[in-house]
């Protein structure tokens, strides 16, 4: 279990969670012999299915992750509730409590005013901007503005190329990785040594190695001087439906460390009693991997996936060094449109597509995060 | 197991090869690398010199030679302005976002409260948020305190990401209780207990996430791009997708001088950066 709040006086979020889990569970059957424990049987609907029968006000599975990300760890050591204040979860503690949220504020509040006026307020001035006219006469339109940026044709071949390149290189950045962790999870010699060398393109600046990928994929570059031993014809890499190719293959070059570390870190996590009872029951390799391993893992699953995501949205980076400000059509990143949208200082259009690319990520994180509670909530 | 390592060995090396590229090709002279790669980078207006048919890609210069680093060191002041750009940048948003944020952190550790909680979250949120959403307030910000154009533009939405608050609360709630709990007993203030306990406590902590920082700013294209028009200001990483095509017997030199820092970084780093990425994953028991 993660940490739990320790200072907040009366149950916790967890605790009540809890207890209307076994309610629930109670209510719906009343078979179910080990209600003791809020364990899951594998057989019964899964955590997604609980909080549609919960009351809405109650957390739900978003609410879980959002716990799980905040908090620290699992077992973490301050776990105890307020430790050597032996008043913590009853009464009388008021002036104390008073004291440690003034402690608490002060301390975040330089933080919290920097975050305030550079992100969140001039962010709400963006969400008004993408609604009205425009900056002078303040006049209100409506999704008008969303209208124009969803039909804009530029807007849709910026989108289309992102999604189409996350859709790719996304899924190949976490599965080789794993794969990666997985095979350097076995005794290799030089292992350290080999896990640096992966790590290395992480630390170096793309601009510095850009050059040997231009060597590579230009017109008259290195591959197409491979691939013309074996009788095929040259391919304009960066100004052909290949384009996206070369990037692939750079953003993997770059993340594939970063994901692999992360799982090799997620691997050496899982408790190896589980793996040696399965081995003792003859399960295989493959069926170890699958049934356990996958499953230990799918919270780290789920934070690589984010993270690349998060990464590939930042490709603008490398298409720019490779490419420029008007690359091939197939490599025109939204980041190409924002750039030149900002240079006719559009802010209505601007504004509009901040606002819906902000929304597009915040579904996409939170239906990670459901999923991965439902199917990795079962361990706990 | 012998497949395995060599297949994963190989691959490794793979991964090395463009660092490895650059570097040797740092040491070659100019009209070697026209004779390599004068099909690429040969501007069709300039002097076609020495430029052979084939792209040759070399690992090992015929001659090595250090005229490139002499170029760009003594004849071509440019390349070292654009580097000290980068420096100017880079260090104080890593200096003064840690800053901003072990204080934050504390507040977020020390003591925990629902409204907190919620605040910390949308700062999880802010922090996965792509540069596409963030720069459009980062630059109303900028011109309504009229410093766009000037490096604050990208110095204080640097300091005030949240990513280090992130990180380090994380790395703070890891203190056991009883650590405070026990300078307290011993009289300590707040502020004693911060710099006396709670930050040489997560020393390892700061040098993980001020490396994650440095690589992250220093390769910056994105703000420059848009928060900056003068392009005497811009950090080399943009200059060098400008220079490749013009002077590119110089560029391989400017590329290695650019991965210099984070490669000491790299070499004295690598297990507080390991130990960072970690972290940022949250699996760290």
């Amino acid at each position: 279990m993660y940490s739990e709040n320790g200072n907040d006086r009366g149950e916790t979020l967890r605790e009540i969670k809890e207890k209307v889990n076994r309610a629930l569970r109670r209510n719906a059957d009343g078979l179910s012999g080990g209600s003791t424990a809020p364990e899951r049987d594998p057989g019964k609907p899964g955590p997604l299915w609980d909080s549609l029968r919960r009351d809405p006000g109650k957390p739900g599975p978003l609410w879980n992750s959002i716990r799980r990300l905040t908090a620290s760890g699992k077992g973490s050591p301050h776990k105890g509730r307020g430790g050597g204040n032996p008043g913590a979860g009853g009464t009388g503690s008021t002036a104390k409590s008073r004291r440690e949220k003034r402690v608490s504020w002060t301390f975040l509040s330089l933080s919290l005013a920097g975050v305030l006026l550079f992100f969140v307020l001039p962010f709400m001035v963006v969400i008004y901007y993408s609604l009205i006219d425009n900056p002078v006469r303040h006049r209100f339109v409506g999704l008008s503005n969303y209208g124009k940026v969803l039909s804009n044709s530029a807007f849709r071949l910026a989108a289309a190329n992102t999604l189409k390149f996350s859709a790719v290189s996304v899924p190949l950045a976490v599965g080789l990785a794993l794969l990666l962790a997985v095979v350097m999870e076995k005794r290799i010699p030089w292992k350290s040594r080999i896990r640096s060398f992966f790590l290395s393109p992480l630390m170096v600046p793309t601009a510095s190695v850009i050059m040997i990928w231009q060597i590579l994929f230009h017109y008259n570059g290195l591959v197409n001087v491979w691939l013309g031993r074996f009788g095929i014809d040259r391919i304009d890499w960066l100004k052909s439906s290949y384009a996206q190719v070369p990037i692939i293959l750079l953003f993997i070059w770059k993340n594939l460390g970063y994901n692999m570390i992360l799982f090799m870190a997620g691997l050496a996590n899982i408790p190896r009693d589980q793996i040696e009872v399965a081995r003792l029951e003859s399960a295989s390799e493959f069926q170890i991997f699958w049934l356990i391993k996958i499953r230990y893992l799918s919270s780290t699953i789920l934070f690589v996936t984010i993270m690349s995501l998060i990464n590939s949205f930042k490709v603008f980076r490398e298409v720019y060094l490779m490419a420029g400000d008007y690359p091939y059509d197939a490599l025109y990143m939204l980041q190409h449109f924002m750039n030149n949208t900002f240079r006719s200082l559009d802010y209505q259009k601007l504004s509009a597509a901040a606002v819906l690319m902000a929304l597009f990520m915040i579904v996409v994180i939170g239906v990670l995060f459901v999923s991965e509670d439902r199917f990795g909530q079962d361990l706990e | 197991m012998v497949i395995r390592t060599v297949v994963t060995g190989s691959f490794a090396v793979l991964f090395l090869m463009p660092i490895i590229l650059t570097i040797t090709n740092s040491l070659m002279t100019v009209s070697e690398i026209n004779a390599n790669y004068g099909v690429i980078f040969a501007r069709k207006n300039g002097v076609r010199v020495f430029i052979s048919k084939t792209v040759n890609l070399k690992f090992i210069p015929d001659i090595v030679s250090f005229s490139q680093y002499f170029k760009v060191l003594f004849l071509s002041p440019e390349y070292l302005m654009k580097f000290w750009n980068s420096v100017i940048f880079v260090v104080p948003i890593v200096v003064f976002q840690l800053a901003v944020a072990s204080l934050a952190s504390y507040g977020f550790a020390r003591y925990r409260g629902k409204v907190r909680e919620v605040i910390f979250f949308s700062y999880i949120i802010l922090m996965l948020m792509p540069y596409q959403v963030t720069l459009v307030p980062n630059y109303l910000v900028s011109s309504w305190l009229n410093i766009i154009d000037t490096r604050w533009a990208i110095w204080l939405p640097g300091i005030f990401s949240p990513f280090a608050v992130y990180m380090l609360t994380k790395y703070m709630r890891r203190i056991p209780r009883s650590i405070y709990e026990a300078a307290e007993i011993d009289g300590a203030g707040e502020w004693q207990i911060f710099t006396r306990i709670c930050l040489p406590n997560c020393r390892g902590g700061l040098a993980s996430i001020a490396i994650l920082l440095f690589i992250d700013y220093w390769n910056m294209v994105e703000q420059p791009l848009i928060l900056l028009s003068d392009e005497q200001m811009h950090p080399l990483s943009v200059f060098l997708s400008r220079i490749k095509t013009d002077e590119i017997s110089l560029a391989f030199a400017v590329a290695v001088i650019y991965m210099v820092l984070p490669m000491l970084v790299f070499l004295y780093g690598e297990e507080y950066l390991v130990e960072g990425i970690v972290y940022q994953g949250g699996i760290k028991e």
